[in-house]
């Protein structure tokens, strides 16, 4: 059963009309609904398309967000095999909101590293939604120096709403670890490539996604601050999410044509929770053909590559 | 109306209005509530007589106070896009540009200049929390980059001053994507053997401490200043209890491991030459007035000619 969004409430009372016509026929063998069911499932469909067609940014935002999107773990359980998680940052303890470890890709061996925000209440909790600790960051620093050290491409999966807003995160230096973080990216002599899938909150993701290659999924988002943090902010009123989500410019689209996203991934009709095998499958194409195409650059020239790549960025707008 | 209120009037007012006594003369500290004479409080760096309480200080200011002389060259900042989004909230950005251009006199929230503090050559990097809460745009992502650029080339040492909400809102992922940029900037100087010394001034948060500013050799901060990633506000709603006394600043911090040193605002010049003088292994500096020794200036040419790790 999906969880519809709020702007999906029309499809949603056509789906359940649907459903309930067949419930009905189910109880009466005598009914023949099957003419106006389907006409029903070509409404459905069709409204689907008209929506998804064209979703705006804070709709976008909405999707990158649903509950039911694939997460990180279920990328590297369909992508991945021999998936040995490495736990802890050696100092302090493991945080939950980052899962990492040594992995392969088509058989490559890989250095996998994401932030997974959880499924249900539980496990939500236990990976604190997403969001890390400066343990998360600084246990990402490990793993991205040992793939460093022996010659693994690193495969970040980008989720989170940003990091952790906490006294213990403070005091513990939140942002010396975001800095080192995004440090240890720019110092790999390896390939990085790096896939928002869902969220990409702020210095959160950067931390992660300072990368060869930027992919995103086709309704993901990646923003300096989230709609809501802007409204409240720069509009001085929480109402106005919607202006905020289309100024601050965040949907994969827009950051490819500012530079910072490299590739898209199409997700199925109706987002990555409608077809999550088909959105996952996609990613593990574009992953898989990205760390071929970083393959042609020489091994001495992938850093430099990286660091051209940001030093670059911004000398062109958005079209007007 | 006439000749006579339209331009004899204004005359009139304008002689006599000049001589009146500017309202300005007197700051009140906001911590203690002393009575300051602005020359005395100039003079002491905006630091205050009584109580020490460190009040903000201008970029250009700061940079008159800290080179020998008040005398600095400014480095060029090369100017990126304007308004790459296009973006407009309840104003538009290029009308917030402008609001603190003219407010500030200023091009952005940050000025690159070299000079000489102590006779010690450095290239010195100052952010303007007047100017947009001296968010980090992609001005300040060049700026940071000249910095680097400057200081490898003449093979000096950098100092840089931050003040900054976080990140600049209104250039959205590009004002984000200045923490990768600024963190190759301090990357530059490592590869090149050369100091990075951070002063975090009041205050600094976001994306600015969790990129440039917590990546300094040395991480000194002025007495009591605010400096942290998420707001305090945000945290108390997270985790729904208050925060203890102190926060978030300096002194707490330092307490926690984050920093060097906490150094009144009056006493940064000459700390800074004395860790600057050792990290790039020159003789101690020479105090008063005294024309600079030749053993020292002949250390100061070898400094510039130093050898660039690869």
């Amino acid at each position: 059963m999906t969880q519809y969004l709020d702007f999906e409430k029309p499809l949603a009372e056509i789906e359940g009309k649907a459903e309930e016509l067949r419930a009905m026929a189910r109880d009466n063998a005598e009914m023949d609904i099957e003419k106006e069911a389907a006409a029903l499932d070509k409404k459905s469909a069709d409204l689907l398309k008209s929506l998804y067609g064209n979703l705006t940014p804070w709709r976008k935002c909405q999707v990158a967000r649903h509950p039911e999107r694939p997460h990180c773990k279920d990328y590297i359980a369909a992508l991945f095999t021999d998936y040995t998680p490495l736990a802890g940052d050696r100092n302090f303890a493991d945080d939950h909101a980052i899962m990492g470890g040594l992995a392969r890709l088509d058989g490559r061996a890989v250095m996998v590293i994401g932030h997974e925000k959880g499924n249900d209440t539980k496990s939500r909790i236990e990976h604190n939604f997403g969001m890390a600790r400066p343990e998360g960051y600084r246990k990402a620093i490990r793993l991205m120096n040992m793939a460093n050290r022996f010659g693994l491409p690193v495969v970040t999966l980008v989720d989170t709403p940003g990091a952790y807003p906490g006294k213990g995160a403070e005091e513990r230096g939140q942002s010396e670890a975001i800095a080192r973080a995004t440090e240890a990216c720019l110092e790999l002599n390896v390939p990085l490539v790096s896939v928002v899938i869902g969220e990409g909150g702020s210095g959160g993701a950067v931390a992660f996604a300072t990368a060869n290659r930027v992919l995103m999924l086709e309704h993901s988002i990646y923003s300096v601050i989230s709609p809501e943090g802007c409204a409240s902010i720069l509009w001085k009123d929480a109402a106005k999410t919607q202006e905020a989500a289309a100024a601050l410019r965040l949907t994969a689209q827009n950051l490819k044509e500012l530079g910072v996203c490299d590739t898209i991934i199409a997700e199925p009709l109706g987002g990555a929770h409608r077809g999550a095998q088909t959105a996952i499958a996609a990613v593990g194409k574009a992953l898989t053909a990205t760390l071929k195409d970083l393959d042609k650059v020489a091994a001495d020239k992938i850093r430099l590559d990286r660091r051209k790549k940001y030093l670059d960025l911004g000398k062109k707008g958005l079209a007007a | 109306m006439n000749w006579i209120t339209n331009y004899v009037r204004p005359t009139i007012n304008s002689l006599f209005s000049r001589r009146e006594v500017p309202d300005n003369l007197w700051t009140k500290c906001p911590e203690c509530g002393t009575m300051l004479f602005h020359r005395e409080l100039a003079d002491n760096l905006n630091v205050c007589t009584n109580c020490g309480h460190h009040m903000p200080i201008t970029a250009r200011d700061r940079l008159t106070a800290l080179f020998d002389g008040g005398i600095y060259t400014e480095v060029k900042v090369p100017e990126p896009v304007t308004d790459p989004l296009q973006f407009r909230d309840q104003k538009k950005y290029t009308d917030r540009l402008k609001d603190a251009r003219k407010k500030t006199g200023e091009r952005d929230a940050m000025l690159v200049a070299t000079g000489e503090i102590t006779r010690t050559p450095i290239v010195a990097a100052v952010q303007d929390f007047s100017f947009m809460g001296g968010s980090m745009s992609m001005y300040v992502g060049n700026a940071i980059v000249a910095a680097a650029e400057e200081a490898v080339k003449l093979g000096r040492p950098l100092v840089l001053f931050s003040a900054a909400g976080g990140a600049r809102m209104q250039e959205g992922i590009l004002g984000l994507m200045q923490m990768p940029r600024t963190t190759i900037a301090v990357q530059m100087l490592k590869e090149a053997g050369l100091p990075y010394i951070v002063v975090l001034t009041h205050p600094t948060t976001g994306g600015v401490t969790a990129s440039y500013a917590m990546l300094g050799d040395v991480q000194i901060a002025e007495p009591n200043a605010l400096i942290g990633f998420a707001g305090a506000r945000v945290i108390e709603q997270t985790i729904g209890e208050k925060l203890p006394e102190g926060f978030q600043r300096a002194e707490y911090l330092l307490d926690h491991g984050m920093l060097d040193r906490v150094t009144k605002r009056t006493n940064l010049k000459d700390e800074l030459t004395t860790i600057i003088r050792m990290l790039m292994q020159l003789p101690p500096a020479v105090a008063g007035d005294l024309p600079p020794p030749h053993i020292d200036s002949h250390a100061l040419e070898g400094a510039e000619k130093a050898p660039v790790k690869p």
